[in-house]
């Protein structure tokens, strides 16, 4: 068993390739979440504008990209665009249709969230002079932050872990890494190292969403 | 728009592949309906053993849980699939799947369902022990019922991440939808079965992507 998960001499091979994996599994990540929060926001923003039209195409996208697994839109991103001869590298593949999920995704939670502050606040600010986006800028987002915070947390932890999904399209992060290194050397130790580069990326991320949801959550 | 829908959605090239979707989609659904009922039951076993408030107990399940939740799912099948064999331990495919989608599953229902007990009022237990049920059946008559109803929309959440999960079984070769879609692009060489697979998974999941929605709001309107 430590022969074949902990070998050390296997795991001090291929340490620099998983630590280079570990800063594209990161990059990618912090592209990702800052991509796909401002999306989400500026959708939400818009959708507050109601109007019919345009509101009907965002749920639609929202609607789908909720619904379609992300792997299968990575795959069609990657696969079946270059039939149209858009041809992206991985990286943008994997950036681009996680960023479009994770849109999704932050759109209802922002338009949950802002539909949780009162009418009556909104004309109130009207009624003082603020703007519309001067509204939800400074009476309406404020208050629906504290709600949205927590499910924005856990989307964006769950985001950064569906990275892995771009180890299918050979962006070399973590797990492709770690699955070469595996075939190369016949032997699971590379794995076991690519679960513990997870784990540290990860394990504080969720015990800081567990703290963000007992921290902001609503006392009945 | 011509070349768009020769690439896309090539008639001669769907008639070619539905056969090969049919068989995926059954695929798919066997695998959610066996991922899925174990998921909640061992998140129920998980649920209930941190209700009877053992202190290490609980670190144990915690541990177990936020270990399982900080793993992403496709290292968890990888590991599982291509580590156990070298210790002696051939899984199939289904049972590699099967098994690695169960331990992801059951920690995210199990958090779940732990909070929900926990927001049941310990009034309800004390009443319901009083007038002389067991702690068991005051679990499965009283708190249940109730914690199952206050988290219906993160279960419903958390079924609809299962189902899309079931696609990363694709990747060890398990012939879902996902998978099947790939073999019929390979033959036809035409994208036009993934944008098929596509619709196929929106179509089976909007109602639920929808119902969602509606049940988030409505929580959220009324904690605010």
């Amino acid at each position: 068993m430590i022969e074949n998960f902990f070998n050390i001499e296997v795991m001090a091979r291929v340490l620099p390739s998983i630590i280079s994996g570990l800063w594209v599994t990161l990059a990618l990540s912090v592209l990702i979440i800052l991509t796909g929060m401002i999306l989400g926001l500026v959708l939400a923003t818009v959708r507050a504008m109601q109007y019919r039209a345009v509101n009907f195409f965002i749920v639609l996208f929202v609607d789908a990209f909720r619904a379609i697994p992300p792997l299968v839109i990575l795959i069609v991103v990657f696969f079946a665009l270059p039939y149209v001869e858009v041809q992206l590298s991985g990286f943008v593949s994997a950036w681009l249709s996680l960023s479009l999920v994770l849109a999704a995704f932050c759109e209802e939670i922002f338009w949950a969230s802002i539909l949780s502050v009162d009418r009556g606040q909104w004309e109130a600010a009207r009624s003082t002079g603020f703007t519309f986006l001067g509204t939800l800028q400074f009476v309406v987002l404020p208050q629906s932050m504290r709600l949205a915070l927590p499910p924005l947390t856990n989307r964006a932890i769950a985001i950064g872990k569906s990275t892995a999904l771009a180890s299918v399209i050979a962006v070399p992060e973590i797990l492709n890494q770690a699955s070469s290194a595996q075939a190369q050397a016949a032997n699971p130790s590379p794995l076991t190292l690519a679960a513990i580069a997870y784990l540290v990326i990860f394990i504080p991320l969720v015990v800081l969403s567990r703290w963000v949801e007992s921290r902001f959550a609503w006392r009945h | 728009m011509e070349q768009l829908i020769d690439s896309f959605l090539n008639p001669e090239v769907m008639r070619t592949s539905v056969p090969y979707l049919v068989r995926g989609f059954w695929m798919t659904v066997r695998l959610c309906a066996l991922v899925i009922p174990l998921g909640i039951l061992s998140g129920l076993v998980l649920a209930i053993l941190h209700n009877l408030g053992h202190r290490w107990l609980n670190v144990i399940l915690i541990v177990y849980v936020d270990l399982f939740r900080a793993f992403p799912p496709l290292v968890l099948l990888i590991f599982v699939y291509y580590g156990l064999p070298s210790m002696g331990i051939d899984l199939s495919p289904l049972s590699a799947v099967v098994l690695a989608f169960m331990l992801n599953t059951s920690s995210y229902y199990g958090e779940i369902l732990r909070a929900g007990i926990e927001s049941i009022p310990t009034g309800q237990w004390e009443a319901a022990c009083s007038t002389g049920l067991t702690r068991f059946q005051t679990m499965v008559h009283v708190v249940l019922p109730q914690a199952v109803r206050t988290v219906l929309p993160d279960l419903v959440s958390n079924t609809l991440e299962v189902v899309k999960l079931t696609s990363l079984a694709s990747v060890v070769a398990l012939p879902e939808l996902l998978r099947m879609a790939r073999v019929a692009q390979g033959i036809t060489f035409n994208p036009t079965p993934l944008i098929l697979a596509a619709v196929l998974y929106f179509l089976m999941l909007w109602p639920f992507v929808r119902l969602l929605s509606r049940m988030e709001r409505r929580m959220l309107v009324s904690a605010a």
